[in-house]
């Protein structure tokens, strides 16, 4: 995967490059806005990487600006600004996801796999494998080898977003918003409790488990 | 010594000259002598004009009449009038010369050089006959030519008209030098005055400035603009000194409660350097050490949350939405958690129930308020074993809506209930607990930001924790005189 990591302050930029270059990407950088536009029209990329306030030219302009010549380049943009309606605006200039600093490393590399998958494609499949667990996203049935599993709606879109993202570090915060819409951190790690029913539904009395807790980042779903 | 007092003095009053009030009394000033000026010559050129035209009004009429004279009784009666005319005393000049200039009669003894040589209006200095050492003075005169060669000369001596015209100047002149003495001297003390009441203000800002912010602007008590600038710029300080106060507060408390999570950090990084064997060991460590500060930047995000939620509404987009379905939403989430202690969450909020607020501020404000009371709900109160039960309630109340939230819980002591909405503030029995100790800070504060507020009551025994939100959002505040 290509990233481009628009962001002024050098020392955060050369972090998340060098953590992302460590899990075997290519990140580019660039310390200010007119150059990290210019960047990102001249190369090809696979995630955009944009600090909400730069010099020369602010964050959403650039998104804006991109957007406008026709350039569909997934971006997630970086902000100190964590306010809803911060969040709002920058998805409305044409963001695609949106991480308030600070930040841990974990919870950014799960995004923008998410969004590099999204431009993948999965998305429009109708039925979602992994081993021999199987759901239909039309009829909402869900079977693990011969058994159908019966889910709640809502762990049923849980399940979905895991197995949409397969193979993914999925974040808990990632899961409150996209499976519940819910843009703040509940001081107890609720999450964890649905993921265990989820986990008890889907896994139990199966020799392989197929949702993994990933220590420290989130939760993954794959086959071994 | 004189010198530098001199200096002193010399740039005291460079400073009042550099004042607006005096700079507008010079402006002032400019224009007001001006205008005087042109008043006072407007008037004495027209009084000259006036005393010239009856001049040669009269002239005229007094030539008319000799002429006829003359014309009736020759030359012999004309020089007899001009004699008697010519002894009595006064302004009128007069001469009659015959034609090579040799004087018949009259009392002008000397004349400007060629003035009878050409009729008419001519202005001249002249001696009389009678004061034939005396100084010379101006006349207006007229010659006339008679026929058969003569020529007559009548005049007026200009002296009062002269006269007259410098009084006017010289009254002119005084007025204008005391409009501009008196106006300086206003304009001097008005500055003077503004000064030293702005001087008093720039004193007071700078010891502000230093930063001294419990200094207040002087005021007088007589509403005039400054005053009103005075008492306004001290409620500006109120509102600073308030809000520095409540900022230093904060930042305490900040410093104070991450300092313990970060030693914990470090120590943990510590210790693992010190004993670990293998990587494990070090894995171990390093994981716990993203745990804990992935806590501090949760820690992090709720003090900004809460801070934005009290730095007020005008940032915070309100829109209107459910509080029966944000009720229910809250609880689905919470369901699983609070079955798995083996407490009963129990949801009452049939009827949709409009309000308008953030949504996202009021369910976190409920979420907290839900997961508080899982975390302290006893599992079995009474002896009879039945599950503990928390129950999530959404009431309209006329112009308000209530999210109450009620567990049987240990509750709050009466005598805490006013503090444990403060920062970091932990009873003592969920000091074991965890949790950031912001959870009912972030609550109160979204319940402050939507005009409402946070209720702690008694549940007999437990909690109630009631959000009281009025159902139209928060009112504007009034825009204050």
């Amino acid at each position: 995967m290509r990233l481009l990591i628009v962001e002024d302050d050098r020392d955060a930029a050369d972090y998340i490059a060098r953590a992302f270059r460590e899990v075997g990407h290519v990140a580019d950088q660039a310390p200010d806005g007119e150059e990290g536009l210019a960047f990102a029209l001249d190369r090809q990329y696979d995630v955009l990487i944009v600090d909400r306030m730069l010099p020369k030219r602010d964050g959403l302009s650039v998104i804006g600006e991109l957007r406008a010549k026709g350039i569909e380049t997934p971006v997630l943009i970086l902000s100190a600004l964590g306010q809803v309606d911060d969040r709002v605006k920058g998805l409305r200039a044409g963001g695609d996801d949106y991480l308030p600093k600070p930040y841990s490393f974990s919870e950014l590399l799960a995004r923008v796999e998410a969004l590099a998958r999204r431009r993948g494609g999965r998305g429009e499949e109708t039925v979602y494998r992994v081993s021999d667990l199987e759901l239909d996203r039309l009829s909402h049935q869900v079977t693990r080898g011969k058994d159908e599993i019966v889910l709640q709606p809502r762990e049923f879109r849980l399940l979905e977003y895991l197995m949409k993202h397969a193979g993914q570090v999925v974040t808990r915060t990632m899961l409150l918003e996209n499976v519940w819409d819910y843009h703040f951190d509940p001081q107890t790690n609720v999450i964890d409790v649905h993921i265990s029913r989820l986990r008890s539904k889907i896994d139990k009395g199966f020799s392989q488990p197929l949702l993994h807790t990933i220590r420290g980042a989130g939760y993954m779903i794959r086959d071994k | 010594m004189l010198r530098s007092w001199l200096w002193t003095r010399a740039s005291a009053l460079g400073k009042l000259f550099n004042t607006t009030a005096f700079k507008l009394t010079l402006v002032y000033l400019t224009v007001f002598a001006l205008f005087a000026a042109f008043l006072l010559g407007y008037f004495a050129w027209n009084t000259r004009r006036l005393i010239t035209e009856q001049i040669t009004r009269t002239v005229d009429a007094e030539i008319t009449g000799l002429s006829e004279q003359y014309n009736q009784g020759g030359i012999r009666r004309l020089v007899f009038i001009i004699d008697a005319r010519a002894r009595r005393p006064g302004s009128s000049l007069y001469l009659l010369t015959t034609f090579t200039g040799d004087g018949l009669a009259g009392n002008v003894g000397l004349l400007g050089e060629g003035v009878l040589e050409h009729s008419g209006w001519t202005e001249t200095v002249y001696r009389r006959l009678d004061d034939a050492e005396g100084t010379e003075h101006h006349a207006l005169v007229r010659v006339f030519q008679l026929p058969s060669g003569f020529r007559l000369l009548v005049g007026r001596d200009l002296e009062e008209r002269e006269r007259l015209y410098d009084v006017i100047l010289a009254a002119g002149q005084w007025s204008i030098a005391l409009v501009i003495v008196l106006g300086l001297a206003g304009g001097f003390f008005v500055a003077r005055r503004v000064l030293h009441r702005v001087d008093a203000m720039t004193e007071t800002s700078r010891t502000i400035m230093a930063g001294d912010l419990t200094g207040r602007l002087p005021t007088h008590g007589s509403e005039d603009e400054l005053d009103r600038l005075a008492v306004n710029l001290n409620a500006m300080l109120e509102r600073i000194e308030a809000l520095m106060r409540g900022f230093k507060e904060v930042s305490d408390n900040i410093a104070h409660d991450l300092k313990t999570p970060l030693t914990r950090l470090r120590n943990r990084a510590e210790e693992a350097l010190r004993t670990g064997r293998n990587e494990g060991d070090y894995r171990m460590a390093l994981e716990g050490t993203i745990e804990e500060s992935d806590e501090l930047i949760r820690t992090f995000n709720a003090l900004l949350m809460i801070a934005r939620a009290e730095s007020g509404q005008a940032s915070t987009p309100m829109t209107d939405f459910d509080a029966a379905e944000t009720v229910r939403g809250v609880g689905e989430l919470y369901d699983p958690l609070a079955d798995e202690k083996g407490i009963a969450l129990r949801i009452e909020a049939p009827a949709p129930m409009p309000l308008r607020g953030n949504r996202e501020l009021v369910t976190q404000a409920l979420a907290n308020l839900v997961d508080n009371a899982i975390k302290y709900a006893r599992p079995n109160p009474g002896a009879d074993g039945a599950p503990a039960e928390i129950v999530v309630r959404a009431v309209a109340d006329g112009d308000r809506v209530r999210l109450a939230v009620l567990d049987r819980g240990p509750g709050i002591p009466t005598a805490d209930r006013g503090h444990v909405v403060d920062r970091f503030v932990r009873l003592e029995q969920s000091r074991s607990e965890p949790g950031s100790g912001l959870g009912l800070s972030l609550t109160s504060a979204v319940a402050h930001l939507h005009g409402g507020e946070l209720r702690l009551e008694d549940n007999e025994p437990g909690l109630k924790a009631t959000l009281v939100l009025p159902r139209n959002g928060p009112e504007l505040p009034q825009p204050s005189e």
